[in-house]
């Protein structure tokens, strides 16, 4: 009775266009047996953030494919920090050069999935990094 | 602190947890709903509900606009199903709600139905309350897109709007009970569409064969377009009469006792079921009990009978 459902949001920042791949997650995500908060397109750090806090996530999942990943990942981190909100672990995924990953990670990025990644893979890392907590 | 405390300091991860503690059913939550208990009871709950697709959640982003337009705290639990093969879920009515994620006067919480009939989830009611002692004025309860029995949102909403599309199917879909019978206003969405008008005017008439006195409220049907903006405000309108009609007639008063009670018999059946289960689980007495049915020396009503018989003494079982 007393066991948490893991509970993550997934969602898109940026202008990209499509969220094919923040879909395949998010049913990937339901079918291990996940809550996922599915927040679409169009998303701004602040209301990932936001969404974030209200929904009690163990996990925010940022999908990013604009190429603006280096200013907005870091930043959904920096929010999470400042409302003292930062023990929400926070993964990227999406059309990430190699040669970013390390800056990512140092601004608390604690994964990142570039193409090809399984979403089995992607499972699995969540089962072993994020517990749902308290 | 407690959460509680938290919560009426204004903590919204507090808020968020004690919600969490509910739906995972911990104990602990329920000292914390002890200390707001006494601060709920003054948000008005509003619930929308129907079929899948109808719009429901892109007409609750619409309400939270024109109520937070009012200068109101608006509180909004959206509810999705969990899916049955693996106790996973996708809630996304936040989609159609992002641009108020982040106006402090707004706070959305989504829920999985984790296998709860009725089209809400077993917490709703807990949520709603923890909500209502955040201080929000109106508190928006989405449903599951539901079919033609899932009705628990009129026992826990003050006003229930049915949101309907053109073009579900025949005129004697409307005539089933359910649905029907629990609408204060009846909303026909993407009013755009052909057949749109058919389908009020149905809906209508259907209505108007009801037997109601008087003084009952008259439900009324309304067009929108919740994706442009159109007809929310005559539905506010609606709504808030309603509201006033329900304060007027004092049903209002009875719809909350009705609630408590509700959640007392909710609670007392799952501590009692809790209580006997547990025990006759660590006693062994309920392997006995399923061995006894398989070899048909006993039955489900005598093991039940003789269990409780045993737990609240012999003149408590012929009490219902």
């Amino acid at each position: 009775m007393t066991e948490r459902t893991l509970r993550i949001l997934v969602g898109k920042p940026g202008l990209d266009g499509h969220d094919r791949g923040a879909k395949i997650i998010a049913r990937a995500f339901r079918d291990a047996g996940f809550e996922v908060v599915y927040t679409g397109l169009h998303q701004t750090p602040e209301q990932i953030v936001s969404a974030a806090i209200q929904e009690d996530v163990d996990a925010v999942g940022l999908s990013i494919l604009s190429g603006a990943h280096n200013s907005l990942l870091p930043r959904v981190c920096e929010l999470l920090r400042e409302k003292s909100a930062d023990d929400i672990v926070v993964f990227g995924g999406g059309v990430i050069p190699e040669d970013d990953i390390p800056g990512l990670k140092a601004a608390g990025i604690k994964e990142v999935f570039t193409p090809g990644t399984s979403t089995e893979h992607i499972v699995g890392w969540i089962r072993e990094h994020v517990t749902p907590r308290g | 602190m407690s959460l509680a405390d938290r919560i009426l300091d204004g903590d919204i991860r507090a808020a968020a947890r004690l919600m969490r503690d509910l739906d995972d059913g911990f104990r602990s939550a329920a000292d914390e709903m002890k200390k707001l208990y006494p601060l709920t009871g003054r948000a008005f709950i509003l619930g929308i509900t129907g079929p899948p697709g109808a719009g429901k959640s892109t007409l609750v982003d619409q309400l939270t606009a024109a109520y937070r337009h009012r200068g109101k705290r608006v509180g909004v639990v959206a509810i999705d199903p969990t899916s049955p093969f693996t106790g996973g879920a996708i809630l996304g009515d936040r989609i159609r709600m992002n641009r108020h994620a982040d106006d402090p006067g707004v706070f959305i919480r989504s829920l999985a139905t984790r296998g709860h009939m009725g089209g809400l989830s077993r917490s709703t009611g807990d949520v709603v309350n923890v909500m209502d002692a955040m201080g929000m004025d109106v508190v928006i309860i989405e449903t599951v897109g539901v079919g033609q029995d899932e009705i628990d949102i009129v026992r826990m909403a003050h006003t229930t709007v049915v949101v309907s599309v053109p073009g579900l199917g025949d005129d004697i879909q409307a005539i089933k009970a359910g649905v029907l019978e629990i609408g204060d206003l009846f909303v026909v969405n993407k009013a755009d569409r052909d057949g749109a008008d058919r389908t009020a005017r149905e809906l209508a008439v259907m209505l108007e064969m009801k037997q109601t006195k008087p003084d009952d409220w008259q439900p009324k049907v309304l067009l929108t377009e919740a994706s442009r903006n159109r007809g929310i405000e005559e539905l506010v309108v609606e709504i808030e009469k309603h509201r006033r009609h329900l304060v007027d007639s004092g049903a209002l008063e009875r719809i909350c006792e009705e609630r408590s009670v509700r959640h007392f018999m909710d609670l007392l059946k799952e501590r009692l079921f809790a209580e006997v289960y547990g025990h006759i689980r660590v006693n062994g007495q309920f392997r006995e009990v399923v061995e006894e049915m398989r070899s048909r020396r006993t039955d489900p009503y005598s093991a039940v009978e003789r269990i409780i018989a045993e737990r609240f003494g012999e003149a408590r079982t012929s009490a219902s």
